[in-house]
């Protein structure tokens, strides 16, 4: 690539600036973007710990038992409670962004968005109740 | 007519996944992750637990819940290697290895739930 | 003293550079003046050979879209008493290639704005004696916020998408297609759904959000994208199960 003259008299030479690997810790927006996308690795964490909990159940009493023990670890709460922050951060982000992909007519009106919202967080309220009285009451 | 590629149902899996997880997982790590392991509330115990899991509906729902999930990171996780960390080159074997993470997951979830049942 | 305020302008003289360089400028501040006002009095009186581009000064050309201090802004909408006491730094539009100073090449999004065919597409024409198109208003509520897109390509600066992959259609072409697939005189959707469900179509957003963020004229183009990303997968679904019918 010719240094000084990349200048012809109809077609100078671009810039095209390169777009750095970190360009997601240029601006605030963009790092709330990546830590939402890096949200889902705990999705996932969370999920195979809850395959890991069914296996245990299916193996029996003393392997569920076993696998409480082991939830109890320092390091498996740590980490669980990492996991519960970014899965709150999930459940806001997507609550989100999901009104935005959804337009729902009423007759000839538009429901505006906060109602859509209001209803995801009612659904989020309801179903965490159902699950907590599920595990901790009956 | 329109080229067929799966981006559409993956993305709709994604979706799907996002608002499952959204709706079910942070009540269960408080739950599974934090109160019980640190003694805050009893867990169920093991008779409790096997029944709850036994009923076809839970099934259901765990399932849709351990592989919609599993979509969901495997679709976020793909695209973040690719826009965020700018991978290109590796895209298909990411996207095997992603997706073929999940499929396996899934699997694993319906074993496991049609054992318990 | 809040009267004069340092512009950082970006230059690039390709003939004698082959980086871009900064020059700095002391202009006046009045309360009234947009970032373009001090980029005018710059090239009226101290450096005339700054280039950049503008017209309307009002928002409504699109001419004028810059990166004021790291932000996409347009520079006819944007206030240089917001930044007291300075320095500003104005640099060209970001994602784009740069032919000299303020001045990008928009070639690549004008190429994309074609291929989704904005303008209303008919399979069958009416004869001129049936009249016109008839559409009430809630017909055109529907697509009426995707049709004050100007064009300015702020969204296409803010999106990091398009300024990792180039090929990515981008959000005010996703917008603008969507404000004619929404219009009921319209019967174009099939055509341009061909060309967004390619790859570097809609599935490349991943919903950042920034379009949206930055838009002068509030076309909300992350949420036009998300509503075709639906009722694209709901169609491919269709397709997959129903081949002949809907």
């Amino acid at each position: 690539m010719d240094q000084n003259h990349a200048y012809t008299a109809y077609h100078p030479r671009w810039l095209r600036p390169h777009v750095s690997t970190y360009w997601w810790l240029e601006k605030p927006a963009y790092l709330a973007f990546i830590l939402r996308e890096g949200s889902c690795m705990f999705v996932a964490w969370f999920t195979v710990y809850l395959l890991l909990l069914l296996r245990a159940i299916q193996q029996g009493q003393a392997a569920y038992e076993a696998f409480l023990a082991w939830s109890a670890g320092p390091v498996v709460v740590l980490v669980n409670i990492v996991s519960f922050a970014f899965l709150i951060f999930h459940a806001i982000t997507f609550f989100q962004a999901a009104p935005q992909a959804m337009v729902v007519h009423v007759g000839h009106r538009r429901l505006p968005a906060r109602v859509l919202l209001a209803a995801h967080y009612a659904a989020w309220a309801a179903a965490s109740i159902v699950v907590f009285w599920l595990l901790t009451g009956a | 007519m329109i080229k067929r590629h799966p981006e559409p149902v993956l993305w709709m899996l994604f979706s799907a996944g996002g608002v499952v997880s959204a709706m079910l997982l942070p009540v269960l790590v408080l739950l599974f992750g934090v109160a019980f392991p640190l003694g805050l509330l009893d867990p169920p115990d093991y008779a409790q637990l096997s029944a709850l899991l036994a009923n076809p509906l839970t099934g259901l729902v765990m399932f849709s819940l351990c592989a919609l999930s599993l979509f969901h990171w495997a679709h976020r996780f793909r695209h973040t290697l690719y826009d965020g960390l700018q991978i290109k080159h590796l895209n298909e074997v990411i996207a095997i290895v992603s997706y073929g993470a999940a499929v396996a997951g899934s699997t694993l979830a319906a074993y496991l739930l049609w054992q318990l049942s | 003293m809040g009267d004069r305020i340092t512009l950082q302008v970006a230059r690039y003289r390709p003939e004698q550079e082959s980086e871009a360089t900064y020059d700095e400028f002391e202009v006046p501040c009045p309360k009234d003046w947009v970032v373009l006002d001090g980029l005018n009095h710059v090239k009226d009186r101290l450096d005339g050979t700054l280039a950049y581009r503008w017209s309307c000064s009002m928002g409504i050309c699109g001419s004028c879209g810059m990166t004021v201090n790291g932000e996409p802004k347009l520079t006819c909408a944007t206030f240089l008493s917001e930044y007291a006491p300075g320095p500003v730094r104005v640099e060209p539009l970001r994602n784009f290639p740069v032919i000299r100073d303020l001045i990008v090449d928009i070639g690549d999004f004008m190429r994309k704005l074609v291929r989704v065919k904005p303008w209303i597409v008919r399979q069958v024409e009416k004869p001129l004696s049936a009249g016109e198109y008839l559409q009430t208003p809630d017909e055109l509520e529907e697509y009426k916020q995707f049709s004050m897109c100007i064009n300015c390509m702020l969204c296409y600066a803010a999106c990091p998408i398009y300024g990792l992959d180039p090929k990515f259609i981008g959000p005010a072409v996703i917008a603008l297609a969507q404000r004619y697939n929404l219009d009921n005189r319209d019967q174009g959707a099939a055509a341009r759904m061909e060309v967004l469900s390619e790859h570097e179509g809609i599935w490349g957003c991943t919903f950042v959000g920034e379009c949206t963020k930055v838009c002068p004229k509030h076309v909300d183009p992350a949420g036009a994208i998300q509503r075709y990303k639906l009722s694209a997968a709901v169609d491919s679904m269709k397709s997959f199960f129903l081949p002949r019918g809907a």
